[in-house]
């Protein structure tokens, strides 16, 4: 059908194209077609599994094919890979850099809070020495005001007392001498020694 | 002019030098231009190499990777010593695809000696380093561990098989794709020529339905191309796998 339909359409076609051929010019044309494709399905019915052409594609295939795998394994793909593999390097270059550099900086703000810290104990030790020693200055200080004053209070109290005492020892004098005294005015003659000193002391005792 | 409307016309070989079974044919000119495509696309996209890539360089990197990811997730870093065997399969098939939509080309790809031959050269990789790395204990791939002994012969009748037609499915896969994607195309775009031909104006117009089909298709075929490559790759990476770690 196909063959039958195709060559006249063609003719119809190659008709309009030339406006008026002559008859004598397209008569051989489709004779000559005709034996074209009669020619052909004789020979060879179905291009692909004519084996007549087996040998020379096979061996041109081998050299073509070998040729290609050559150049692709040789020079094409290690192009394409050194491409690929120095990107992947660049790539991996950059983030240790990036990681290196991070790193470094980690480092620096690790060390400079480092010295900071150290900074603030050594303050906080300055001031606690400072504070220790005002505090034991002002303790010695007051110790030994205590203890002047202590003294001195002492002093005093020993003083009262010999004070006391001597003024106790005055009043018994007096007292004998008075009491002497008065006993004699009373009696017209001294009192006895010792009695007048008795009662006196008896007196002083109460 | 019949071969303008045969769909079949545009997978003859014609010999362009020389004469006889070796002779340079437009299939082996496809076949250079392919490699010479995929090399100097690479080439030329990785030349300036900087460090943040343009557009090709991007290009060539993505498929640098793409192919390098697909060997890596099915068969392991171990697998990345065929990478270059891989890449070039990934990329001969992927071009000749392309090359092959480019109208009025010719695809290296819808010939199935050639997609059988790839297959065969991946089959004898996996079979050459299986035996030279593992010796007789390649031949485990053939004996799944844990299977009862009794159903044993049966399922080492079945992986045989399978490994066997494992060159045979790649292969086909890739070459009817090819084929039957361009056939259609070839019949959907003849279709408006025909319509044209035999109705005038009026097939001109009802010739918009196959044209839009065409355009369709073709961009279909460009998927499909994309596709097939991918599939041959990663279908390469399993079987290249069992010659890596034949223990399942």
């Amino acid at each position: 059908m196909f063959e039958k339909i195709g060559p006249s359409g063609l003719y119809v076609l190659a008709q309009a194209d030339h406006g008026a051929p002559g008859q004598s010019g397209a008569a051989p044309a489709e004779t000559h077609a005709g034996t074209e494709a009669h020619g052909g399905a004789h020979k060879a019915p179905f291009p692909p599994f004519n084996s007549e052409t087996f040998a020379g594609q096979l061996f041109w295939l081998a050299i073509f094919f070998g040729a290609l795998y050559l150049l692709m394994s040789k020079v094409a793909l290690p192009r394409v890979q050194n491409i690929l593999e120095g990107r992947a390097e660049r790539i991996e270059g950059d983030l240790a850099e990036a990681n290196r550099l991070k790193a470094e900086t980690d480092e620096a703000i690790a060390s400079y809070e480092k010295t900071l810290a150290d900074a603030r104990a050594e303050g906080h030790r300055i001031a606690a020495e400072v504070h220790e020693q005002v505090s034991k200055e002002a303790d010695e200080h007051r110790a030994r005001l205590e203890s002047e004053l202590n003294a001195k209070l002492d002093a005093s109290e020993t003083q009262i007392a010999d004070a006391k005492a001597s003024a106790l020892g005055n009043v018994r004098g007096i007292a004998v001498d008075a009491a002497s005294a008065i006993v004699e005015r009373l009696t017209g003659r001294p009192a006895e020694g010792g009695a007048v000193e008795q009662a006196v002391d008896a007196s002083l005792a109460r | 002019m019949a071969a303008a409307n045969d769909p079949i016309h545009q997978f003859t070989i014609v010999p362009l030098i020389g004469d006889g079974a070796l002779a340079f044919t437009n299939s082996s000119a496809y076949m250079a231009a392919t490699v010479a495509v995929s090399v100097g696309f690479l080439m030329f996209a990785t030349a300036s190499r900087t460090l943040v890539p343009g557009r090709l360089q991007s290009l060539a990197e993505m498929s640098y990777e793409f192919v390098a990811n697909t060997i890596g997730q099915t068969a392991g870093k171990a697998g990345m010593k065929f990478f270059p065997l891989v890449f070039s399969l990934f990329m001969f098939v992927l071009v000749a695809n392309l090359i092959g939509l480019i109208p009025f080309s010719f695809t290296v790809t819808s010939h199935i000696i050639v997609t059988f031959a790839l297959a065969m050269l991946v089959i004898t990789t996996v079979i050459v380093y299986g035996f030279m790395k593992h010796g007789m204990h390649f031949l485990k791939l053939f004996v799944p561990s844990g299977v009862p002994g009794y159903i044993l012969p049966l399922v080492v009748l079945i992986e045989v098989i399978s490994f066997l037609s494992r060159p045979i499915s790649l292969s086909v896969r890739l070459f009817a794709n090819m084929l039957a994607g361009h056939i259609t195309l070839k019949v959907f775009a003849g279709f408006i020529v025909m319509l044209s031909g035999a109705l005038g104006t009026a097939g001109l117009l009802v010739g918009i339905l196959p044209l839009a089909m065409t355009v369709a298709i073709t961009a279909l075929e460009f998927l499909v191309a994309f596709l097939q490559a991918y599939v041959f790759t990663i279908l390469t990476c399993i079987y290249l796998n069992d010659a890596i770690h034949p223990g399942h």
